[in-house]
């Protein structure tokens, strides 16, 4: 029971917790009001997750109390949190892969005819009401593996609310999402707190916070630096606090020289493991010196588009074209030849090899170049390690002896910093990064931000496939927007908006 | 005391030294269940092993054929492959063995070479045609493998039935010839009053000369070391590693995640098969009729899972588990004990080796009640 005095549905006093010799969280206070929304806001490895971990008895603090609706209660499992009605979806969503929306959601509580036999009518029915109630539809027949991660995401709020969680902490809800997207879970959080629910999202994109968010409290290197009412303070106020500097929320650069074309990509036609095609008759070009980005909704094509110039999928019919050769259909080998290194956006399972240590990831595409190698069929761990440390402290890899560190101990920014300087040190002709800003810190965005302009400086051609528009608008030099698989525009973004590309993006324009 | 304990958990051999100790528990209760002397059966097993020169090196030579079926286990393991069918490949080299060391003459040390380099061509293609099996067709290596283990299995029943090849009057081939050998010494010198002598007077070499100690040992040494350097140090035991971890990052980085496959299961079927050879080689000198297999390959997966995929590591589970079977057999023939006792504290010992990942998850909880 849920009592109506309790002026904090959350208090957390005093919260420590090291690993090792590394005091990830140092006496840290939170206080969440009942019926709001409270972001915790740092950068990566700030200590933010770390907190909420503890919150949900994932962790358990070295030192310091919570209390929950005003009462001390001690938390050793996620399952005793969620006893307590503390609920939390995490950045990897942990959903059954081929069962459906329902299954997930149900999962443990099945509604039953006779003999135990599932009632799916029933079962189907009750989570699309279910849905409803809170505004948030799901098709409960779905399989999770067919719908996009916006759709996952939703069903991992549902799991939770449906085992009855008053207080729900979402970790970086926003970062896989569309602006659209993050608009309808705005929303959706809004009538969630006016129900009652409180709400902790964890997140470093202040636009969200103060969009959506009552209260903020800050985390910086494991320390508390301040609570404060979002109505009271601006974005860069928050930023300073985030980051103890000042910092640009803008890139700075310089118009750009486009030259001749790297890539041309002619009529392409890429189909999905259903066969169905998710690319349609595509055309387009990136030209040395300009960032071209791509600007759509998650799932109009973009993954098979780059699937398909990166050699993993097979084309239907079409060219793509590098500097005047076809590499359509080829193998991933093929691309690299070409010219043409990517950032992935996925970079747990195509970036990194998270066993592998921080040298060790470094030279996953050279390890065959002469500067790596020793005797005969020998690597030199000595060169690589040497080159390892050059790049570490080139941009700034923390922490700074981390190279023979496995790269899975490395926070989110640092690895996905790990992928840029191993990108960029092969000078491409064309760089593509897909989404690679995707749950970075401030202090991470504009370094890879300043990076891709930086290669464009240089003279290489950058291809930018992304869902923020911020990103988009901030860099880009050219914009293609891509729906439904073709691409429905070519914008000079000093002529156009968030609404117009916006409206694009849905299909508006056609 | 906790922090301590939680501390020891975290290291690499708790898992090894938590599970013997576990799994002399179990085995304490097995013997005192079937009513024999737990004490005593144990004092039987370590002096079994223990009390002298000769069946220390006993047990040394006993564990060349798991530790190399082990290695290829392991090896394949790093590689993100699951070999079964060490078992299959062991056997073909076997036959192999058996089969040239009878059937063509050739002078001593190029000999067993040759053997070693047809079994090892043999049982990795032979491992091989799993792999292709799986680029080709996606059929999973664990079902291909089995499969294949029963296939190898039946073709040496075959190979041992033909007219040609029976000795009459028996069930197995014919002894290979001498200059397929490679023990140190010939087994017929430990009769000989020279030998006899020899062993007398010479209490380094007697257990060389009493048992079937040959060069097996020092080929084992030299194929983990070969592995363990191939996996750490080179181009090919990087691009393998890489594609074991995450197979998809390995072809993103346009690694040849296919070939890869198969150069994995070639080298792992190769030394699965040369264990095989140098068993005939040193040991049995014939391939024979069994009722069913000898198991060697499925030991190596426990001794590859006990050494956590590590090469050096397969040496010393391969001596551990011979030691273990050894001593196994004296607490059979000295106390009439059965020897699933000693099959009960083994496969212990190998399930609880399985729960070491739980172990850190222990550690923490430990930490977390202080």
């Amino acid at each position: 029971m849920k009592k109506d005095s309790a002026e904090y549905a959350v208090e957390m006093i005093g919260i420590s917790k090291s690993f090792g010799h590394f005091k990830a969280l140092d006496n840290v206070d939170l206080r969440v009001h009942t019926g709001t929304i409270h972001a915790l806001l740092g950068e990566n490895g700030a200590g933010k997750s770390t907190l909420m971990k503890i919150l949900y008895g994932l962790y358990s603090g070295d030192a310091g109390e919570i209390k929950i609706d005003g009462e001390t209660v001690d938390i050793r499992n996620p399952k005793q949190a969620i006893s307590h009605g503390i609920g939390m979806v995490h950045q990897h969503f942990m959903l059954v892969e081929n069962m459906t929306i329902a299954e997930n959601i149900v999962l443990g509580s099945e509604p039953t005819k006779s003999f135990g036999r599932l009632d799916r009518t029933m079962m189907n029915d009750m989570i699309r009401d279910f849905g409803k109630q809170y505004g948030l539809e799901v098709d409960p027949e779905e399989v999770i593996m067919d719908v996009s991660v916006a759709t996952q995401q939703r069903v991992e709020i549902l799991k939770a609310l449906f085992r009855g969680v008053d207080i729900l902490i979402l970790d970086e809800p926003t970062a896989v999402l569309t602006p659209q997207e993050i608009d309808s879970l705005i929303v959706t959080m809004r009538s969630l707190v006016a129900d009652g629910k409180t709400i902790i999202i964890i997140t470093h994109k202040l636009k969200e916070i103060m969009a959506a968010a009552d209260d903020c409290t800050v985390i910086r290197r494991g320390e508390l630096i301040g609570t404060v009412r979002v109505s009271d303070v601006t974005e860069r106020d928050l930023a300073s606090m985030m980051v103890g500097r000042e910092v640009r929320l803008t890139t700075a650069k310089d118009k750009a020289k486009p030259g001749e074309r790297v890539m041309e990509i002619r009529n392409l036609t890429v189909k999905d493991a259903r066969g169905i095609p998710q690319v349609r008759d595509l055309s387009m070009h990136v030209r040395r010196g300009e960032i071209l980005a791509i600007a759509g909704v998650d799932g109009n094509g973009q993954t098979e588009l780059i699937e398909a110039i990166t050699g993993l999928r097979k084309s239907e019919s079409g060219e793509i074209l590098v500097n005047g050769v076809d590499i359509a259909n080829g193998m991933p080998i093929d691309t690299h030849n070409a010219g043409i290194k990517t950032i992935h956006e996925d970079r747990h399972k195509r970036g990194l090899v998270l066993e592998f240590n921080v040298g060790e990831n470094f030279i996953l595409e050279t390890y065959k170049e002469k500067r790596f190698s020793g005797h005969g069929p020998f690597i030199s761990w000595k060169k690589v390690d040497d080159y390892a440390e050059r790049l570490i402290e080139e941009f700034d890899i923390r922490p700074a002896d981390c190279s023979m560190q496995p790269v899975r101990e490395l926070s989110g920014g640092n690895q996905q910093k790990v992928i840029v300087a191993r990108t960029v040190e092969q000078e491409p002709d064309l760089l593509i990064a897909c989404q690679p800003t995707r749950g970075l810190d401030v202090g991470a965005i504009e370094f890879v931000r300043s990076a891709l302009v930086e290669q464009r400086d240089q003279g290489r051609a950058v291809l930018l496939v992304s869902f923020e528009l911020d990103e988009v608008l901030d860099i880009a030099d050219r914009i293609n927007v891509i729906y439904n698989g073709s691409m429905v525009a070519d914008l000079d973004p000093e002529e156009t908006d968030e609404q117009a590309i916006g409206l694009l993006m849905a299909g508006g324009g056609q | 005391m906790r922090a301590w304990l939680a501390k020891a958990l975290r290291r690499p051999m708790a898992a090894v030294v938590l599970a013997l100790i576990i799994g002399f528990i179990i085995g304490t209760l097995a013997l005192a269940l079937g009513g024999y002397d737990p004490v005593k059966g144990f004092s039987y097993m370590f002096t079994g092993v223990f009390s002298s020169t000769n069946r220390i090196m006993q047990v040394i030579v006993d564990s060349v054929p798991i530790a190399m079926t082990g290695l290829a286990v392991a090896f394949a393991g790093r590689t993100g492959l699951f070999n079964i069918g060490a078992e299959g490949q062991f056997i073909l080299g076997q036959i192999t063995g058996a089969v040239i060391g009878f059937y063509v003459p050739m002078p001593p040390i190029l000999h067993p070479l040759f053997i070693i380099l047809c079994a090892f061509a043999v049982g990795g293609l032979y491992a091989g045609f799993a792999a292709w099996l799986k680029n080709r067709f996606n059929i999973h290596e664990v079902i291909s493998t089995i499969m294949l283990n029963w296939i190898a299995y039946y073709f040496m029943i075959f190979i041992v039935n033909m007219k040609s090849v029976k000795v009459p009057g028996s069930q197995h081939s014919p002894e290979i010839l001498d200059t397929a050998k490679i023990n140190f010494f010939h087994r017929d010198f430990r009769t000989t009053a020279e030998g006899q002598a020899l062993s007398e007077s010479s209490p380094f070499l007697r257990p060389f000369i009493r048992t079937d100690a040959g060069y097996a040992i020092i080929i084992m040494l030299i194929t983990a070391l070969l592995l363990w350097l191939i996996l750490k140090y080179t181009r090919l035991g990087y691009e393998l590693r890489a594609v074991g971890y995450n197979r998809y990052a390995a072809e993103f980085s346009a690694m040849p995640v296919k070939r890869n496959a198969l150069m994995s299961m070639f080298i792992s079927g190769g030394v699965a098969a040369v264990g095989g050879a140098m068993l005939v080689m040193s040991t049995s000198y014939y391939i024979t009729m069994l009722g069913t297999t000898e198991g060697y390959g499925w030991d190596g997966i426990s001794v590859a899972l006990i050494a956590s995929n590590h090469p050096i590591g397969c040496v010393f589970a391969g001596l551990l588990y011979a030691a273990l079977k050894f001593g196994g057999l004296e607490i059979q023939s000295r106390m009439r004990a059965p020897t699933e006792i000693i099959n009960i504290m083994i496969g212990t010992l190998v399930l609880c080796i399985a729960l070491a990942p739980a172990l850190p998850r222990l550690a923490e909880r430990l930490e977390r009640k202080e």
